[in-house]
């Protein structure tokens, strides 16, 4: 469980967190969601040790993230921030090895070799595995990006906008694949939080929903209870419908 | 196995140690032979000097333009040296033992330089192009600072500071040189254990907090290592400013690979093939009327712009 307590951030004069006070439930997805600017990044980092800590405290599973070492907490939690930078030398393999560095600190052996011929089976990078990243699309990149979060095999994932620039088949294929990796009970069952702005795959895949606007939290809870009419036209101050299709929430708000 | 191309390049750089030794060894042999090591010796060291240090520095700071060349490290050291002339007067700047002025050189040079870096990369960092920018005028400021402090020397030890301003392979003093070789052994030394952590920086600073790496104190580490580098080449030979910005190119196009364990080496050895080669024609085929640096810095330079217009180069 993570547990965020009393948290506030100000970059330069301007407070972008105030007083944020929640919890992060152990397994299943974790969707962040709120209109730009509502500090969600920033939450994110500052979990991930990213961003130092200015005020407040943040424990992951009882590991104080502003105190623990670095190298302790890579073992612990893995992360995808956004726009990462790419150097023109990397290839898609090399990138995804280098999230087994925590466990083997430079010298892989065969059981980490093992780990990134899985990872880039699970996102469909075989084709793409020795192609240098700079001359892949955004898409192909970010899914490189996730795969070397979830090679480095952590109970926690922390992904800032996992679903920029892909397709509508890759978006759908990593959601669900994230979604089968998170459920309590399986062999390796890892907690995801993630920054979302598709809304509708926060209803269809998420467990936990943490909102928040202008650096404040405004709801926190399961996605029935928060996508809701009243609060997402609130959230995102503009009229919204939601509808039930299946038995599941659509938000409709593109129209 | 050591990798083809590093092979290749030892031996080219081989051959033209061997070229330059040996070419047109005529009259006392023994005490040409003598004069040429030192300075092949010199040459070697400034080399890998140069390339081991840009090539870190462009993984710290994430990019390929910028070298501590170009930011003013050389011009900063000049500047000291003409602080020190003022401060402590011309005959008693001479009277400082070559030891002892050596390392006080390279300790200021350490610490200007990772004040410069705190102060830039703070908040800078993730701003490449404030970072360059600021980088360029850091650089102008530093020269012209020297400039104007050297104006306002008077003439006789101007003349002090003018020996150091130009990048000369021909008056190394072997006492410096056997200096020199131990702050670069123990500068390489340091490196060696950071060389595949050197392949996470690279990653840049998220990704590499992300995998456990105290990045910032790294990072400090390593600029100190640049400085004395830096020191060590300037205070040899004087400064030598594109040189590391066309190596570093080079090393990159030739190896083709994100890992520090291939690229240092190459770095090296191709910034010592330039010198050795370049040297070599400034001595033997100009006969001295030119100046090293004009010779590295046209051939280089045209070196380069190929690479770059052809697109061998990114």
């Amino acid at each position: 469980m993570i547990q965020i307590q009393n948290v506030s951030h100000v970059i330069g004069k301007s407070p972008i967190l105030t007083g944020i006070t929640t919890r992060i439930p152990r397994h299943g997805i974790t969707a962040l969601i709120g209109p730009n600017g509502a500090g969600k990044s920033t939450l994110l980092n500052l979990i991930a040790r990213l961003t130092p800590l200015q005020s407040g405290q943040i424990t992951v599973d009882d590991v104080d993230v502003s105190t623990a070492p670095t190298q302790e907490l890579a073992l612990k939690i893995a992360v995808v921030a956004q726009q990462l930078g790419v150097s023109s030398r990397l290839r898609v393999r090399d990138l995804v090895a280098f999230g087994r560095w925590p466990h083997h600190r430079g010298r892989p052996a065969q059981r980490d070799e093992d780990a990134v011929d899985q990872a880039i089976a699970a996102f469909d990078l075989q084709a793409l595995q020795y192609r240098f990243l700079d001359e892949l699309s955004g898409g192909q990149q970010q899914r490189a990006f996730v795969a070397m979060g979830v090679v480095q095999d952590t109970d926690w994932v922390l992904l800032d906008e996992p679903l920029n620039n892909l397709d509508m088949y890759h978006a759908k294929e990593l959601t669900a694949g994230l979604h089968a990796m998170s459920r309590p009970g399986t062999e390796r069952s890892r907690s995801i939080v993630m920054v979302v702005h598709e809304i509708n795959y926060v209803a269809a895949w998420a467990d936990h929903i943490v909102a928040l606007k202008d650096g404040a939290l405004v709801f926190s809870g399961p996605p029935d209870q928060v996508l809701t009419e009243p609060i997402l036209s609130d959230l995102f101050g503009m009229p919204i419908r939601v509808v039930s299709i299946d038995g599941k929430p659509v938000i409709l708000h593109h129209m | 196995m050591p990798d083809r191309r590093l092979l290749l390049l030892a031996g080219l750089l081989l051959a033209a140690c061997s070229f330059f030794l040996f070419w047109g060894l005529k009259g006392p042999v023994g005490f040409i032979l003598e004069l040429r090591v030192v300075k092949l010796a010199a040459l070697l060291l400034v080399g890998a000097a140069i390339g081991v240090s840009t090539m870190i520095f462009q993984t710290v700071t994430g990019n390929r333009i910028l070298t501590p060349a170009i930011m003013g490290f050389d011009a900063l050291f000049l500047l000291i040296q003409t602080l020190l002339v003022i401060v402590l007067g011309g005959s008693a700047y001479i009277g400082l033992l070559g030891p002892a002025k050596f390392l006080i050189e390279t300790a200021i040079m350490m610490v200007a330089a990772m004040a410069l870096f705190s102060v830039l990369m703070g908040r800078g960092r993730t701003d490449l192009h404030r970072m360059i920018l600021a980088g360029v005028i850091f650089g102008v400021l530093f020269r012209s600072l020297t400039a104007f402090f050297q104006r306002i020397l008077d003439p006789s030890e101007f003349s002090v500071v003018q020996g150091a301003m130009f990048a000369s392979f021909n008056s190394v003093d072997t006492a410096q040189l056997a200096l020199a070789g131990v702050v670069c052994l123990a500068a390489f030394t340091a490196i060696r254990p950071l060389i595949r952590a050197l392949d996470v920086v690279g990653l840049g600073r998220k990704s590499a907090i992300g995998l456990g790496l105290p990045y910032d104190r790294m990072v400090l580490g390593l600029l100190a290592l640049v400085a004395a580098l830096v020191s060590v080449s300037t205070a040899l030979v004087g400064p030598i400013t594109f040189l590391g910005l066309l190596v570093a190119a080079l090393a990159h196009s030739m190896m083709r690979t994100h890992r520090h364990a291939l690229l240092l080496p190459a770095a090296a050895m191709i910034s010592a093939l330039i010198l050795v080669s370049g040297q070599a024609i400034f001595e033997r085929v100009l006969r001295m009327q030119s100046t090293l640096s004009v010779i590295v810095e046209f051939a280089g330079g045209m070196l380069f712009l190929y690479l770059v217009l052809r697109g061998r180069v990114r």
